[in-house]
């Protein structure tokens, strides 16, 4: 009997110290929300940004840029030419934190640019001038191209110091990139709003070092947000099948892909036996099965009750939209709103404090709480 | 025996010749299977199983035997809309996945000989060029 228990307990122990809690998703039978839509009939809306008018830039992936203002959608001209192949394209879009003096809108997309076949992520400021981008400037260009279609990144986010980070996912090259200082692709990058590289970013004294690399070992993030009140990173990032990870990014760090994630190949085989190793970090929180995650935003306002402070992360696998509460940073609870919208490509706060998500297919949808 | 020259040398020409578009066609599901692989295996699985609700099946699929052109212009441009699959509607969007002609041909042979499909008429870069949206 005793040596029964013992055995249970024994197991049960083993089995806490290999796994997180399990924190599978609830489904609430009664929610305090409704859905709207806000902009009707787009194909892949991928980033967004609200202007200070309170209209609406969105990018298609296929390589338009959309200004949605009083209902009606523009297309913007003299944007950059996209590498419109598998996840590649028109991807992000953000405002400088001083938009309001400066105009600067920042993009990434996948470009073209450079010698080889295929193309890489590249991040470029330009300013909005009458239905055109104008003073267009490439800040920032991965290298080199590859015709592989997946993992260009990418989101951009800007500090409360004004530096502006984006991401560029490892371009299907995993044994190379992400673990070498000296290649692009799987990493987070941080620039000066002007591109220039800041003397105090990580690997700046490392000989051939990218400079511009603030982390590394990361596969393919596709969400990217500043906390309201700490001020950190957070990103997201999928990983292969299982293993998809919620990071704190920090200067200089190694987030471990390949070489420890929790996740397997697509075929079904050991990408990597270890899951843990010295020098690499362990994700705030990791996703088996995988969920596919895309777009991420920390509900800021006091529009929706006790979810302030949560994080909503969009799902493109499972198509529901993602309520996550935290507790010291670490996920306590997981609720899915907006089940079986569609694919949701992005979500961000409005400056009315209300949700707006993107929806492959569809268009944007804002949430409205009950009142 | 010139006539039997001659039939030995038309016999080998048809097995050279059924030889050779044997080999292109596995050439081209050879190619097929990597485009597959890093364009469609995170939603229709490894097996075209696809994913419950979401992603239709490839494996067995009736509409894909039954509708060889809207199956390859689904992959050339993209797909939107109600559609059923083996009884069950789907209603989703596949992204146009940006694929050349002849990326177009190879992964749809790969599809149509996998996981229990059969297809006798290799796909042709020709037949993907003729088909407009």
């Amino acid at each position: 009997m005793y040596s029964k228990l013992f055995t249970i307990l024994f197991l049960g122990t083993l089995l806490a110290c290999q796994a997180q809690k399990d924190m599978t998703i609830q489904t609430p039978e009664n929610v305090s929300y409704t859905t709207e839509i806000f902009v009707p009939e787009l194909e892949i809306p991928w980033g967004m940004a609200f202007l200070p008018d309170g209209s609406l830039l969105i990018t298609e992936i296929k390589g338009q840029l959309i200004h949605f203002k009083d209902g009606k959608k523009t297309i913007i001209g003299n944007t950059p030419e996209v590498y419109a192949r598998g996840q590649g394209g028109f991807l992000d879009v953000a405002l400088h934190p001083d938009y309001k003096n400066n105009g600067w809108i920042y993009f990434t997309y996948s470009s073209k640019e450079g010698t080889e076949d295929g193309g890489h992520t590249a991040l470029m400021r330009a300013k909005l001038q009458n239905g055109n981008l104008i003073e267009n400037q490439v800040l920032y260009k991965g290298s080199p191209n590859t015709t592989k279609p997946y993992h260009f990144g990418s989101r951009i986010v800007f500090d409360n110091d004004g530096y502006v980070y984006f991401t560029i996912g490892d371009r299907g090259e995993h044994f190379v990139n992400p673990q070498d200082i000296t290649k692009d692709g799987g990493k987070v990058y941080r620039l000066k709003d002007d591109g220039t590289i800041p003397t105090d970013n990580p690997f700046y004294s490392t000989a051939n070092a990218k400079k511009a690399i603030w982390s590394y070992g990361h596969r393919n993030q596709q969400g990217m947000v500043k906390h309201p009140v700490t001020g950190k990173i957070w990103a997201h990032e999928h990983g292969p099948q299982g293993g998809d990870e919620i990071n704190i990014i920090q200067k200089g760090l190694n987030y471990g892909w390949p070489v420890i994630s929790y996740g397997i190949n697509y075929d079904g085989s050991v990408l990597t036996d270890k899951k843990e190793m010295a020098g690499m970090e362990q994700a705030q929180y990791y996703y088996v099965p995988s969920i596919a995650p895309s777009g991420m935003a920390f509900v800021d306002s006091d529009k929706y009750g006790d979810w302030k402070g949560n994080l909503l992360i969009g799902s493109l696998k499972f198509q529901y939209l993602e309520r996550v509460v935290l507790k010291n940073d670490k996920v306590t609870y997981r609720e899915k709103l907006m089940t079986d919208i569609g694919r949701i490509r992005n979500v961000i706060m409005g400056p009315d404090g209300l949700i707006y998500v993107a929806v492959e297919g569809k268009g944007i949808y804002k949430i409205m709480p009950s009142k | 025996m010139i006539k039997i020259i001659t039939l030995l040398f038309g016999v080998s020409l048809f097995f050279s010749f059924t030889d050779w578009q044997d080999s292109d066609l596995t050439k081209s599901i050879s190619r097929g299977k990597d485009i597959y692989t890093d364009f469609c295996v995170t939603c229709h699985k490894p097996n075209g199983e696809g994913t419950p609700k979401f992603f239709p099946p490839l494996a067995k699929s009736d509409f894909l035997i039954n509708n060889r052109a809207e199956s390859i212009k689904s992959v050339k441009y993209g797909q939107k809309g109600k559609i059923n699959v083996n009884g069950i509607p789907y209603n989703g969007t596949m992204p146009n996945p940006g694929l050349t002609d002849t990326e177009v041909a190879d992964v749809m042979n790969y599809i149509l000989n996998s996981w229990g499909n059969q297809s006798d008429k290799m796909v042709t870069v020709e037949e993907v060029l003729w088909l407009k949206p």
